[in-house]
This record gives C-alpha cells, structure tokens and sequence, in this order.
C-alpha cells in the first residue's frame, strides 16, 4: 500500500512501489493530464513538480514519492484561476497539438519557482521535446509569466 | 485495485475548470471558464470532443446545433492535431452562419453519422494540409444554409419576404420593422424549412470573421491537462495492452515463452498474433513490463540480412539505371551536353520516423454487433470502414469517438495502431473496453517511415550565369506502392517527385528533365509532414544553391530569376525585407535562403547559422515567409510556421532511422534525437499573401500544415555554405564532420 498526496489530496494505492508514478497516476488515481510519451526520462511529457521540484514521473517509483508533495497539471490553478504559467500559455496560443504541454508547463513552473527572472539560457535548461516544435511560443510565454509574477 | 477518495480525476478538473451545460438533445456540451485570464470572453473547445451519434433536437443542420440560451455548437469534420483546424472550421462555419462567435463551442463531428447520413460530412480525411482548402465550400455551405432556414423560419413568422430581413450575431431582424428574433428562439421552425435553393457562400472580401487574428479554441484545454487524447480514454473495465510487432518489418511470430511472467500480477493473458506478441494487464504498465519480460522468437525471413549501407548504396547505383519520364520540358539532356558550365551533384537522405508525441494507440471496445473506437485519427471514415470490415460488422455498427491528437504528421491515417488493437481483442476474445497503446519503442520500429532516396543534378549555366538547364534523375522509395504493390504502375508516384519536377516555385527553367525511379525494400513507407519535399525541397533548394554560387549570383536574386510567379515572388520578396538580405553578418556567421512550393503554399525560409571553430553549427534565426493566398486566421497559421521549421530542423540535424540486420535501429528518443528549446532558432512567421482566384474561378485557399517543413533543411545547409564555403549534401549534418569536407 502506497500512499500519495497528489494536489494535495490523499491517495491510498495497492500497487508495486517500484510502479512509475506516472502509470500510478494515469490508471490508478485516473489524472491524465500527465503524459506517457518515452519513459526513458527523455520527452518530458511527463513531467510533474514533487517538493517543487520538475520530475519526470515516468522513471519515478511510487515508493519514491510517498510523503511528498506532488503536484499535477491538474493540481496547478487555485480557486479555479489558471497559473500564471497556464495563463500565458492561453494568451500566446502555445498549444499546437498540445500533448507535451502539460510537461512544459510544469517545467516552467519549477523554472520559475528556482529562477523567477529567467535568461533565455536559464529557459534553454528546459530539455522537455515539443514535437509540433512550439518552443518560439514556450520561450515568449515564460517570460510573459515572468513578469506577470512580478 | 486504487483505493482513492476521489475516484475519477476527470471530476476534479472539470469542478475546477469547467462549466457543465446541457444542450436540448441531453447530450453534454462543455465550455471552459477561464476567470482572470485576459480572453475570457472567447469560445473554447470543450474536453468532451466528439459528437452524439444522433441528430440532436437543437439542430438547424448537421453542422450548426443552436441551444435555447441561443450558444452554438458547430461540428468540425477534421481532426484537430496541432494544425489549428479545429479552430479554422469553425470560423467558416461562424462566418456563415452570423452567429455570436464568442458564443460557439465546437465538437469533432460523429462518423458514424456520416456513415449513415450520405457521408454529410464528406472524407474526414485530415492529410495533406487540405483541412481547410479541400473542405472550405462545404462548410461555409453548411453555415450559410443554417442561416437561410434561420432567416426563412423569421420572416414566416412575421410574413415578410426573407430579402427583407438581415442576421447578425445570432439575431435575425426584420429591417424596416425593427422586429428581430433570436436564433434560439428560430431554430425548431428553422430546422423544417425547405429552400428551393441553398444560398450561395461568401466570397472572401464579404467576410468579417475569417482572416482575422483570433485565439486558438483548444488553448486553455490543452494548458490545463483537461484535454482528451486517444490515450486517455477511460471506460469502465478498460484493460491495457503493450505490443510488439516482429523487429523486422514482414516478418513472422515463431514463439513466444512466457514462464517468466507467470503468475505476475494483473496480467490477464499473452495474445499471439501472425508477426506480433501482445500482452493484456489491468494496468498499462504491468502489460509492457511482462511484454518486455517475454522471451520472443521472431523469422525475419530475408530481409533480416539487410542494413541501411546496403541500401544507401542501391539508391545511389540506381541513379545509373533506367528512369521513368515524369518532366520532360525543352531538351535539357542536348543542353547541357553542348555546355561548359555544368555543375553536378548527387544527394541522399535517409528514412526518417514520424515521432508524434502520443505514441498510437487506439481502444476498441467489441461486441456481437457493436464495435466502438476511441482514438485520434487523420482518417477516422477510412479508420471506421477498415473496422468494419475487420471485425465483421456493417459500417454503421462501428461507432467512432474521434480524441485529440497528440501529433500526427501523417503517421496517424492508415490505422495500423486500430487494426492491432482490433485482431488482439479478437483473438484474446475480449469482451471488455481495450486500450492498445504503443510504447515509444514499438511506435518508432514499427513505423512507416519517410522513404529513403538519392538523387543526381545536373545544371548548366550560361555565359553570363543564367540557368539554362536542369537535368535530374531520383531513386526513391515508393510510398503509394508501400501501402499498394500493385500502385503506381505506371511508374510514377508523385508523392516521389513533387518539388523536384512537379510542385516547384520556378517557371522559368525552359529546358528541365526529371527522371524517377520508384525504389522500395520491405521497410513501410508513408506519408511524412511536406511528403517528397522533405527530401526533394533540400536536394532542389541546395542545388539551386549551388548553381547560383557557379553563377556568381547572389543566391536570392538568382531564385528571382528563376520565376515570374506572383506567388514565388511575393515570398522572395518577404523574406530579402524581413530578413535584411544582404546585410553584413559578423565573422562564422552564414544566411541561407530557401523556397517551396508545398502542399498549397509557397513557403520561404532565410536561415542565419553561426559556425565556430570545432565546425559546430547553432541555428540562430529563421526568417519564414508564406503565400497560402487566403488564409482563416493568420495566428494559427504563424504558429503552423514556427513549428514546421522545427519540425524541419530536427530532420536536418539529427533525423536518421538506420536499419540493420533489417529491423529499424533507433526506438527513443535517446538514440531519434529532437531539436530541444537550447537548439531550437527564434523564428519570425510572416504572411506574404496574393489572394486571388484558382483555374474555376473559386477563391485560392492555401495549406499551411506543411509548406515550412519543407524549406528549412536547404535554407541551413545554404547558410552553412555561406558561412564556411562547405556543401552539405547528405543528411542528417550530425554525421557531416564540417572539417574535414573541403571548401567549394
């Protein structure tokens, strides 16, 4: 038995702790907003913050991320107001396809958390894949957030 | 088995995002409420995407549903895969229609209604980048005959000619009266209404929606985790499968040994079919842990002796061979012959992967006489009838719940992921909803790759520079005869040519051959964004390249020559202003220009690249210039820019599939390399639109989908020589060492 606290609701899991919690996640707890797209870590697609940290949940055991805080795409607005991330993502249009931006996302929250004025090298740390190759729109949209934080 | 207070995540992001209604028919139309953010007030695509499979009560047409509270629902017939579509549609159907456009929520339209209502919404094939040039008069149609009944149903009520009354924002009114009725308040008697004639659509200088910049419909859906792709489909039951399909592509099961999966949890069973092992489990991973646990043994049969150096050797020998004739203008073979200036050169790029980032996958749900699907495809009619057939039911038995896509790039039209996921539930005699999904590896091994080719020029250049002949043979794979042996029988498969004999931007090369020979192994090849111009436009576009340098022409002024097409120019012209051609660049640094004619625009790149001293290559700035002649929304059609040029590069710099002992090599991202935010240019999308008529004297409506894939990959390479005098002629330019190749 497994137990997360995922968005700040409390999860009680009969699965394997070596389970990735991306798959705890989409076919246990049912938030797919977290996406499957390598599950070598490489995409980012899956990305979640943990501890406030960007995560790649696809390589991350459940047993590994009891007790902590995990935060979703799901788990990111407040009082159902979009993030200020979420919120420059909508105003520049990002989304293409849009199966990788809830990784995105999420990177760029952890980003900001860490450096809440970000270099355009700072953003180039973010390695999550776009294939639909938004990235133009990623990088203007992180700053825009950047500054809305101010 | 998941023991959580809250059961299904869905619930939450809708309490916190979504506002539910319901429409008159009882089905449910979900619109998003964004507060605090700065667009509020524009429609959104809803989470719940396709349509109820029957007409609802609020319908004007099958097109056009319009609730009591007068918001409209308009039903897309495309799929929406990043490409804006879903958006674009949309805004044709508004236009028409003369409804409220903040007050619109759009569904992906029902195939199997389609099926069973004369194809009312027509092939529901999203390929090509025709989503909007191939569909625009039947939806603007659809709009406008809602309108016409909308119309009509007022001025019976007031008894007036309909000439007499005017509809705008959802408001008919009654001009000289100033009586007006709402839609909402029109659309029962509106939908019994018969016209002796449907009224004519508008032309593109009537419009006062389309060709405006608006915010995509599906942003906030896909900012917030709520929007559903195939993958995410959650039916009561569902169980998972992970597949392997044989290593080598043709080949065949032998056996599979599964004592060391035995009695591993939640595992349900190992289904076997002809060339591929699958295994069902109650949760997606635990499938693809025992499937990789399996000891499998696979017959390649012939094929498994097979390597990309072989192949990358008969595509170059077959340049010698025999060709068939698909462009034959003037006598180049004679001119060139009589010329001391010919420059030559031969080029080859490899397979290619289409990597979209949801890996396929499709759940079926079968029954005695019901097959359901939910999955997002490029060809869900096609898809539909293919079940059909497959599981031995009528067409209008299938029933089809069309999901986002998450990328599609023509890998998700022919069904493959369906058709597995159909002959597993079958064969394991599954009688509950089953996810097939594909994990990375098997969606990129099992792939049907963009075909690998070589191909030979030959130029000749006049005394004082001028081009006076092309002379061009190519071999490459067949991608009409890949999915057909017995297509292309004649030879030719334009999807091989285009941008080398067909589909250039030039006009004015009066003595041009170009000979084909279609080449195929047993790898699948397919449809790949920009199809032949993601090979074609770089060997066409480098060569030009290197016939403008021979000249002593300034590259784009040597393009100009070439052409007096208004579309070809108004790009040219675009992109020597946006980019500042000919401006000096600092030392190590190279600008490239590149034009295509692809899929239904001309799309133009000036590429700038700095070199440093190790022959590393930084792509710095991309300027891109379009003609797509009208376009919907000049937003989403920017955004299809940047991101074909990305698209592009990572075929440029890193794309390779190589094959050995016959089965593709690459399977992750770790070893199919893509370009990151760090390598990724900033790239400045512009329109250089020229409007006006096609040959039936119907306005001229461009793709955009794929017309800046194609260019980019030449516009580097230009820039590279620019920059160091070196000619990349093989792809991908990981495996170019810049040092050791000599100046030019």
């Amino acid at each position: 038995m497994a137990t997360l606290t995922v968005n700040g609701a409390v999860h009680k899991l009969d699965v394997e702790p070596e389970m990735p919690l991306l798959w705890a996640l989409r076919n246990e707890i049912g938030l797919t907003g977290t996406k499957y797209g390598c599950g070598i870590a490489q995409c980012g697609a899956c990305t979640v913050i943990i501890d406030g940290k960007a995560v790649r949940s696809c390589v991350t055991p459940v047993s590994s991320a009891e007790g902590k805080q995990i935060t979703t795409i799901e788990g990111l607005a407040e009082h159902g107001k979009p993030h200020p991330v979420q919120a420059a993502w909508i105003a520049e249009d990002v989304p293409q396809c849009g199966y990788c931006q809830s990784g995105q996302i999420m990177s760029a929250v952890a980003l900001l958390k860490q450096k809440p004025k970000p270099t355009d090298a700072d953003i180039d740390t973010i390695t999550n894949i776009c294939r639909c190759g938004t990235y133009v729109r990623v990088r203007r949209a992180i700053h825009i957030a950047a500054s809305s934080k101010a | 088995m998941a023991m959580t207070q809250t059961k299904n995540a869905e619930t939450i992001s809708r309490r916190q995002f979504v506002v539910t209604g319901t429409t008159l028919a009882g089905g449910m139309a979900l619109g998003l409420m964004v507060p605090g953010a700065a667009r509020a007030a524009t429609p959104e695509m809803g989470t719940r995407y396709w349509a109820d499979d029957l007409a609802a009560p609020g319908e004007v047409n099958a097109w056009v549903v319009i609730n009591p509270d007068d918001s409209v629902i308009l039903r897309c017939p495309m799929a929406e895969m990043g490409q804006g579509t879903g958006s674009g549609l949309p805004m044709l159907l508004a236009e028409e229609l003369e409804c409220d456009w903040k007050n619109v929520k759009v569904e992906f339209a029902s195939v199997n209604r389609n099926i069973r209502e004369s194809n009312v919404y027509r092939d529901m094939l999203t390929v090509g980048s025709r989503g909007i040039r191939s569909t625009y008069e039947y939806v603007q149609q659809g709009g406008a005959s809602a309108r016409a009944r909308l119309v009509a149903a007022a001025a019976a009520k007031w008894n007036v000619p309909a000439e007499t009354c005017e509809a705008a924002k959802g408001v008919v009114r009654h001009t000289s009266s100033g009586r007006s009725l709402r839609y909402g308040q029109l659309v029962a008697d509106a939908a019994k209404i018969t016209l002796a004639a449907e009224p004519k659509i508008k032309s593109p200088d009537q419009f006062k929606l389309v060709g405006t910049r608006q915010p995509r419909l599906d942003s906030a859906v896909k900012s917030n985790g709520s929007a559903k792709y195939g993958i995410d489909t959650r039916e009561a039951g569902q169980l998972f499968a992970s597949i392997m399909s044989c290593p080598v592509p043709g080949g065949k099961l032998v056996s599979v040994d599964d004592s060391a999966i035995a009695g591993r949890r939640g595992i349900k069973q190992v289904v076997k079919l002809d060339d591929a092992v699958a295994v069902v489990a109650d949760n997606y991973w635990r499938a693809n842990e025992a499937l990789k646990a399996l000891k499998i043994s696979w017959d390649g049969g012939a094929a498994a002796t097979t390597d990309s150096e072989q192949f990358a050797q008969a595509y170059r020998d077959a340049l010698d061979g025999p060709m068939v004739t698909v462009r034959n203008d003037g006598d180049a073979k004679a001119v060139i012959g009589a010329s001391k200036n010919v420059v030559e050169a031969v080029y080859e790029t490899p397979l290619l992967a289409h990597a979209t980032m949801e890996p396929c996958n499709a759940t079926v749900h079968l029954k005695a006489d019901r097959l359901d699907i939910w999955m997002g495809s490029q060809s869900a009619l096609a898809n539909a009838m293919m079940a059909a057939q497959l599981a031995g039911l009528k067409p209008e038995q299938v029933y089809f719940h069309q999901a986002y896509l998450g990328g599609g790039f023509g890998r998700r039209s022919n069904g493959d992921e369906l058709r597995q996921a159909i002959l597993v539930a079958q064969a394991g005699k599954i009688d509950k909803p089953l996810q097939l999904l594909w994990s990375r590896e098997q969606d990129m091994r099992a792939d049907r790759f963009r075909p690998q080719s070589a191909i030979r020029m030959k130029g000749s250049l006049t005394a004082d520079g001028k081009l006076e002949a092309l002379y061009i043979v190519s071999a490459c794979g067949s991608i009409q005869r890949s999915a057909d042996p017995k297509a292309a029988s004649n030879g030719i498969d334009n999807t091989s040519i285009e941008g080398i004999g067909p589909s250039v931007p030039y006009n004015k090369v009066t003595n041009w051959y170009t000979g084909s020979l279609l080449k195929n192994t047993h790898i699948p090849v397919s449809y790949w964004r920009s199809v032949g111009g993601s090979q074609n436009t770089f060997y066409m576009e480098s060569f030009i390249d290197e016939l403008a340098h021979a000249a002593g022409k300034d590259p784009l002024e040597f393009r100009r020559s070439l052409t007096d097409r208004a579309d070809s120019l108004s790009v040219l012209n675009k992109l020597a202003e946006m980019s500042n051609w000919g401006s000096d660049l600092p030392k190590g640094s190279g600008r490239g220009i590149s034009l295509a004619d692809n899929h239904g625009a001309i799309g133009g790149h000036v590429a700038e690249v700095t070199v440093d001293a190790s022959g590393a290559v930084h792509v710095t700035r991309v300027f891109a210039a379009t003609d797509a002649y009208h376009v919907v929304n000049p937003n989403l059609v920017e955004a299809q820019i940047e991101g074909g040029v990305i698209f592009g590069l990572t075929a440029m710099l890193y794309g390779e599939i190589n094959i050995k002992n016959g089965a593709p090599q690459q399977s992750n991202f770790d070893s199919y390399r893509m370009v990151r935010l760090a390598d990724a240019p900033d790239v400045k999308a512009a329109l250089a639109l020229t409007g006006g008529s096609d040959d039936r004297g119907k306005p001229k409506w461009g793709g955009v989908g794929e017309c800046s894939v194609a260019p980019i990959a030449a516009a580097v390479a230009n820039a590279i020589f620019h920059a160091t005098g070196k000619r990349i002629r093989s792809l991908p330019f990981k495996n170019v060492k810049l040092t050791e190749l000599t100046r030019l």
